[in-house]
């Protein structure tokens, strides 16, 4: 029999979502067929906010792969857009000219973001929040420019402006109404919500409307009707979405605002189905994920002749991706005069949560500060619960086990990754899991935003039941259940040296652990016996076993030691003859005044080091990297203590130490900070008499600003503060925890108290010192074994012919 | 029609690295050979279904590599990705003769 023809119009999450329903209901009856304007396979578009806000990098958001396209021997014509339907003839028709029969058609077309009709939107630097091209676009602006307006103080205009902020631009965040996200919080939450981002460095204009954007070519601000205005050199509308009917309109798709469907998805006109974004159903378009899995589900079996009672509609709820913040809204959320409602308002601990009940109903919640009862909530809704439910809920345990029974099996739980209850009971059932990470690792669910980690966790306390353990201390790795003080108790307690033997003797589930133990573990070892460990290698991630960093197609990158940043013109003749020997694809100046040349084979990176012959930068390492150093009171006119100087004693005291990840220092000679010490792990700042050391800064991923930890008189005072202050994070931080999350969950006043103590002071400088004693220079280290040369650097090539 | 096997010879024994992966090229191939904890010779490509990460210079668990890249985990066994991501890369059969280690490939 011919197999029939699909064609799906839009590669998004809707479309591909069905196509995945479809390939397991019925995996041989169709040759599917996909068209998609943008040029990439079908990535998670929700995660578009936290590539922004820099969690996550672009080429992760890919849902499915190219390779997943071509295993399920789907037809993929990407940046190619569907121009018209023949629906008589049931053909499509592409911009490039290309015409497909089908014999069923699904359309999820999305939705195109609504640009104010403003004058001056076309100018440049105006752009929306959509996809991944405006992503990039944002990013590349954030390089050049400082200053970002958004237009929007709903979900998309906020995650944006968060976003805008952690790459380094000024946000102004300009909204028509009187709070942020009116459309799901009340005014209580959105105030709350307003004062949290106001800390985070967002500024808001609140009750404006714009009315031009100025500028020639390039945007240079936003005016608004009350006269006022604001500079910009970037302007990001997020006031909203339309659903992307045009083309189905034109080809004669009965249409209103969305496309019409009924509750199987169909639209009027017969084999044509749509879903996602551009739907209607019931006079009610949606614009978030979950609901579109929904309806992805019922088509699919529509579409497979499968028995269904289709689509019913969702109740919706969203949630905030900002890191600081959390908030939950679902359903109805403004009282009126048939509504009561149930209110928690703590402002102290700012936790505000407001249920709504209609008839004893609930109808709607407002959760702010502490969101963990969002998606119960959300189920209660769905099955149309009493609020005592609800309530007696908070008191019992047990209930929310009946709650968890209640729910349907195909019920989403993961709404961002599309996971359903009973693909998780399952998996936890065929796979003896017991943890949220491990359900996480199986499933994908609660991998994306993090919102139905409660959830899990419920699911995974009705199919265990007394197993299961609800407070589960973070293990550190899936192959162990102890956290990373009992492991470092138990190696002290039973005296444990290497970590195929920490891993036996405290029962790891995997024999060899994997690469998240492999590593913490070797550090713990070393950290606590410096001098008797032996280093292993191979728990090593590959650029520290390499003392190179390994780059995206292979090679290698090389970064020699300039101590304090400063070097001479013999050393720099020396690079260049290097660089051209090796013909090195580019030298760059890194963001800790180092040079960095990239682009080199790993065969050749023995003999660059001795012809260098310079110390290792370890660039790579998870220990000190650079020092930056200020100019200082040789040279600058401000400056007031040889930053220089002291930024090279410290590089040449702290170099080659192991620490639980990377540490940045710096030092400047006045109180203008030109190295920039506030986003270090150790900033130095000189003042005229005296050093101030500021701690836990970060400019990368997280963004945090260093805290004052001491004020000293001397340069020595300075190299044994940080030595104390490394020697305590080197024996209390979880291994991969940056200073800066560190400071933050012990605290500085702590920190403060540890080294106040002169005993203790000592004792960490003597350990400090221990731990010092035994460090070697990587790459001569390297070069001087054979073995290592062998085992580590060779490739072998074998010639062609040999037998 | 069954393919023709050529056997290559790629290392000694005795000089491949233990629980560190080797990087040979052989008649256009690239392949990344491993000696596990128990002695066994595996070989597979050399690169990552997902962005073509080098597994070679992966870590080492047992029968699985985690690629230097992402992270994603692959048997070195059957090559298969574990989850939850999916995929695989192409797997060598392996002979050793006495202290030789031979890849299997097929005639091109
Ligand atoms: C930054 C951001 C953050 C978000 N955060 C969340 C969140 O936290 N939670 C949540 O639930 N939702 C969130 N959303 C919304 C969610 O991403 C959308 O609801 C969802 O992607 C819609 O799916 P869809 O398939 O209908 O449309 P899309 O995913 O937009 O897919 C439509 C595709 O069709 C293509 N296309 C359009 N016309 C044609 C044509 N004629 N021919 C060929 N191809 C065409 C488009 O290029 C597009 O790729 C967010 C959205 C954004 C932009
Ligand atoms: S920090 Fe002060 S002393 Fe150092 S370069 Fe800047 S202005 Fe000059
Ligand atoms: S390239 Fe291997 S995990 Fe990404």
């Amino acid at each position: 029999m011919r197999k029939q023809k699909l064609v799906l119009v839009g590669n998004g999450m809707a479309g591909i979502r069905a196509i995945e329903e479809i390939l397991k209901l019925s995996p041989h009856q169709f040759d599917i067929t996909v068209f998609g304007s943008e040029p990439y396979p079908n990535y998670n578009r929700i995660e578009l906010s936290k590539v922004l806000q820099g969690d996550t990098e672009i080429d992760d958001i890919t849902l499915n792969n190219w390779q997943w396209y071509e295993e399920n021997e789907i037809l993929l014509y990407p940046g190619e857009t569907v121009t018209a339907i023949d629906k008589d003839n049931q053909t499509v028709f592409t911009d490039k000219e290309r015409q497909v029969d089908y014999d069923k058609l699904i359309i999820a077309t999305g939705s195109v973001p609504f640009m104010l009709p403003l004058p001056g939107v076309d100018k440049d630097g105006v752009t929306a929040f959509r996809d991944i091209k405006d992503c990039e676009q944002m990013i590349e602006t954030s390089d050049q420019y400082k200053k970002a307006v958004v237009i929007g103080g709903g979900l998309l205009g906020l995650e944006a402006a968060r976003g805008l902020l952690n790459l380094g631009m000024q946000v102004d965040v300009v909204h028509i109404a009187d709070y942020l996200m009116e459309r799901q919080l009340d005014k209580t939450a959105g105030k709350m919500l307003q004062k949290e981002l106001e800390n985070q460095g967002m500024n808001f204009l609140l009750n404006k409307q714009s009315v031009k954007i100025t500028g020639r070519n390039r945007v240079k601000g936003l005016k608004f009707k009350d006269g006022g205005e604001v500079k910009a050199d970037l302007v990001v509308m997020a006031v909203g979405i339309k659903p992307n009917i045009s083309m189905a309109k034109e080809s004669g798709v009965p249409v209103n605002r969305g496309i019409i469907v009924n509750d199987y998805l169909e639209t009027e006109v017969p084999n044509i189905f749509a879903v996602g974004e551009c739907a209607e159903h019931r006079e009610m378009v949606y614009g978030l994920v979950a609901p579109l899995y929904q309806q992805a589900q019922q088509m699919a079996k529509r579409i497979c002749n499968v028995d269904c009672d289709g689509y019913k509609g969702s109740v919706l709820s969203t949630q905030l991706k900002v890191s600081g913040v959390d908030v939950f809204s679902t359903g109805k959320i403004i009282e009126d005069k048939h509504t009561k409602s149930l209110k928690v308002f703590d402002e102290w601990r700012g936790v505000y949560q407001k249920v709504l009940v209609e008839e004893g109903k609930i109808t709607g919640a407002v959760l702010y500060g502490d969101t963990k009862d969002g998606n119960r909530l959300l189920s209660l809704i769905n099955k149309g619960a009493m609020i005592e439910e609800y309530t007696d809920n908070k008191r019992s345990e047990e209930t929310g086990n009946d709650l968890i029974a209640s729910m349907p099996e195909e019920e989403i739980i993961c709404g961002c990754n599309g996971v359903t209850k009973g693909t998780i009971i399952e998996a936890i059932n065929n796979q003896d899991l017991t943890t949220v990470e491990q359900v996480k690792g199986c499933t994908n669910a609660s991998r994306s935003c993090g919102g139905c980690k409660s959830l899990v966790s419920d699911l995974l306390e009705y199919a265990l039941g007394d197993q299961y353990d609800q407070n589960q201390k973070e293990s550190i790795c899936t192959c162990s259940t102890l956290s990373r003080d009992e492991v470092i108790e138990e190696i002290k307690l039973k005296e444990l040296t290497h970590t195929r033997e920490v891993m036996n003797v405290l029962g790891w589930t995997s024999e060899e652990g994997c690469s998240k133990c492999k590593p913490a573990l070797n550090y713990y070892l070393g950290m606590l016996n410096p001098t008797e460990y032996k280093d292993e290698r191979e728990s090593r991630f590959v650029n520290e076993r390499l003392h190179a960093n390994i780059q995206n197609n292979g090679t290698y990158s090389v970064v020699p030691r300039m101590y304090g940043g400063v070097t001479n013109a013999e050393d720099l003749r020396r690079i260049a003859d290097v660089a051209d020997k090796y013909e090195v694809k580019m030298i760059k100046v890194t963001g800790g005044q180092r040079l960095d040349l990239l682009g080199v084979q790993k065969g050749d990176l023995p003999s660059m080091w001795s012809e260098l012959d310079m110390p290792s930068g370890s660039a790579y390492a998870k220990g000190l990297r650079t020092v930056k150093t200020c100019v200082g009171a040789d040279f600058c006119r401000f400056g007031t203590q040889d930053s220089i100087g002291l930024g090279v004693q410290m590089e040449k005291k702290f170099e080659g130490l192991n620490t639980p990840h990377k540490v940045k220092m710096s030092v400047s000679a006045c109180p203008r900070n030109c190295a920039e010490g506030s986003v270090k792990d150790v900033g130095v700042i000189g003042l005229d008499g005296e050093f101030e050391l500021y701690v836990g800064g970060n400019g990368g991923t997280h963004m945090r600003k260093a805290e004052l930890l001491a004020k000293v008189k001397t340069e020595a005072e300075v190299l044994n503060t940080t030595a104390a202050f490394l020697q305590y994070y080197r024996e209390n931080a979880s291994y991969l925890e940056r200073t800066s999350a560190w400071v933050e969950r012990v605290g500085i006043e702590h920190i403060q108290n540890v080294l106040s103590n002169k005993k203790t002071f000592i004792d960490l400088n003597q350990r400090m010192d221990e731990a010092l004693s035994v460090v070697q220079d990587p790459w001569k280290e390297a070069i001087k074994s054979e073995t290592l040369l062998r085992d580590l650097y060779e490739n072998v090539k074998v010639p062609a012919g040999s037998n | 029609m069954e393919k023709l096997l050529n056997k290559i010879f790629v290392a000694k024994v005795n000089e491949l690295p233990e629980k560190l992966g080797r990087t040979v090229h052989v008649h256009g191939l690239e392949l990344a050979i491993f000696k596990l904890v128990d002695g066994d010779i595996r070989v597979i490509e050399n690169r990552c279904p997902h962005k073509g990460g080098v597994l070679a210079e992966g870590m080492i668990s047992g029968e699985h590599v985690f690629c230097p890249m992402h992270d994603w985990k692959i048997s070195v066994v059957d090559g298969k990705v574990q989850k939850p991501d999916i995929g695989c890369v192409q797997t060598f059969e392996v002979k050793v003769e006495k202290d030789n280690v031979y890849v299997m490939l097929p005639e091109k």
